[in-house]
């Protein structure tokens, strides 16, 4: 009886998102904000990636949104976890080739993740994706050797300090020109990296404070104990 | 016969996994199959956001990438997807985290049996008669014998 509702929801659902879908016309987007940025971003902003400057500039109260969502679901999954006991036996070590691998790779993905974060405004990549990457640079080295787990506190420090450095650049815009998060110091030259003035202090921020929340959540996920204290 | 071209394909298919992942979660009785389940729906989703910004002949929305002066995608779409991605993260680490203290307490994630679980504690919390009887026909109830409760996930008063 279950499975057959199920089938007829979803074969509803499916009709009705057809149908929705046929009469949209693919390739001619009915909005009218999209072309409308396309035009303005680049004297506006002065972005290469419009992407970016759609994330950061028209839509950066948005990202700051999104920003504390994660910070609420980091804080929230730490605090349903709770820590780790001291006299728990730690996990044993990975193999030979995950901890040569994890030292391989980390400083190699240190620098991508720092070159994604501050060429976010020219290519595609920014905070979210290079901040990604950044945690999984410091995972890695969890995964190899689970006992010498991440500090908590510097991953915590960072990311305040992260989120502080976000709302302070917004704050700094709202005081000197009277909307919260407008780019500042002025466009730069297109397409060169230090161009479209705040967006890149932005996007590290965003890089540093994605970064250090996953890799803290991740560590706190894989640090838990399997059995109840 | 169905036209197929390159457009019907991508919309099947974003639609496909939309579906797909709704299915799963009113089919499944795992929690963690459920998870997967909203998961695969947000890759449908994602990809139908992104394919509703798509222009025909048009290049990624990143200037000097393409040819001068060709038309370029929808970038809000694409910056909505983003969001959705980082918040799906979210919401799938809270979700695992919520279902390692669930096991930890009920060495179980079957929903059904979950259920069966909670309607006892809640009865014998309130110290009223636990819905169902334990003698009745299994009929009326997902789950004929009870459970025994598990010594190491009692639950705090």
């Amino acid at each position: 009886m279950r499975n057959v509702a199920a089938i007829l929801f979803t074969g509803g659902l499916g009709f009705l998102l057809l149908v929705i879908a046929s009469q949209l016309g693919f390739g001619e987007p009915p909005m009218r904000v999209g072309q409308g940025i396309l035009d303005v971003a680049a004297t506006e902003v002065g972005a290469a990636n419009i992407v970016t400057s759609v994330l950061l500039a028209y839509r950066g109260l948005d990202t700051l949104g999104e920003l504390s969502i994660l910070f609420a679901a980091a804080t929230a999954a730490g605090l349903v976890l709770g820590q780790r006991r001291a006299s728990a036996a730690p996990d044993p070590e990975a193999g030979f080739i995950l901890r040569a691998g994890a030292d391989l790779l980390f400083p190699l993905l240190l620098v991508v993740g720092f070159y994604i974060i501050l060429h976010g405004h020219l290519t595609p990549g920014g905070g979210f994706q290079g901040g990604v990457i950044l945690a999984a640079a410091f995972f890695i080295g969890v995964l190899a050797r689970p006992a010498e787990s991440l500090d908590h506190t510097a991953i915590v420090v960072i990311e305040g300090l992260a989120g502080a450095a976000f709302i302070g650049i917004g704050l700094w815009a709202l005081l000197a020109d009277g909307e919260f998060l407008k780019p500042m110091l002025g466009t730069g030259t297109l397409g060169t990296l230090v161009s479209a003035g705040t967006l890149p202090l932005l996007s590290l921020a965003i890089g540093l404070k994605v970064g250090s929340e996953l890799a803290g959540l991740m560590t706190s996920l894989s640090g838990t104990e399997a059995r109840e204290p | 016969m169905i036209e197929l071209d390159f457009v019907t394909i991508l919309y099947c298919g974003a639609i496909g996994l939309l579906l797909i992942g709704a299915a799963g979660l009113v089919m499944c009785n795992n929690l963690f199959r459920m998870l997967l389940a909203l998961v695969i729906a947000e890759a449908g989703v994602n990809l139908l956001l992104i394919l509703a910004g798509y222009r025909g002949g048009a290049t990624a929305p990143i200037l000097g990438f393409g040819p001068a002066g060709a038309p370029m995608v929808d970038p809000v779409p694409q910056v909505l997807v983003l969001t959705a991605i980082v918040i799906g993260v979210g919401v799938q680490a809270l979700a695992v985290a919520v279902m390692v203290r669930v096991y930890r307490a009920y060495g179980t994630l079957d929903v059904r049996e979950l259920k069966t679980r909670f309607e006892f504690e809640v009865a014998a919390e309130q110290g009223i008669e636990p819905p169902g009887s334990t003698e009745g026909p299994a009929g009326g109830r997902p789950l004929s014998p009870v459970p025994p409760r598990p010594q190491h996930g009692e639950a705090r008063p």
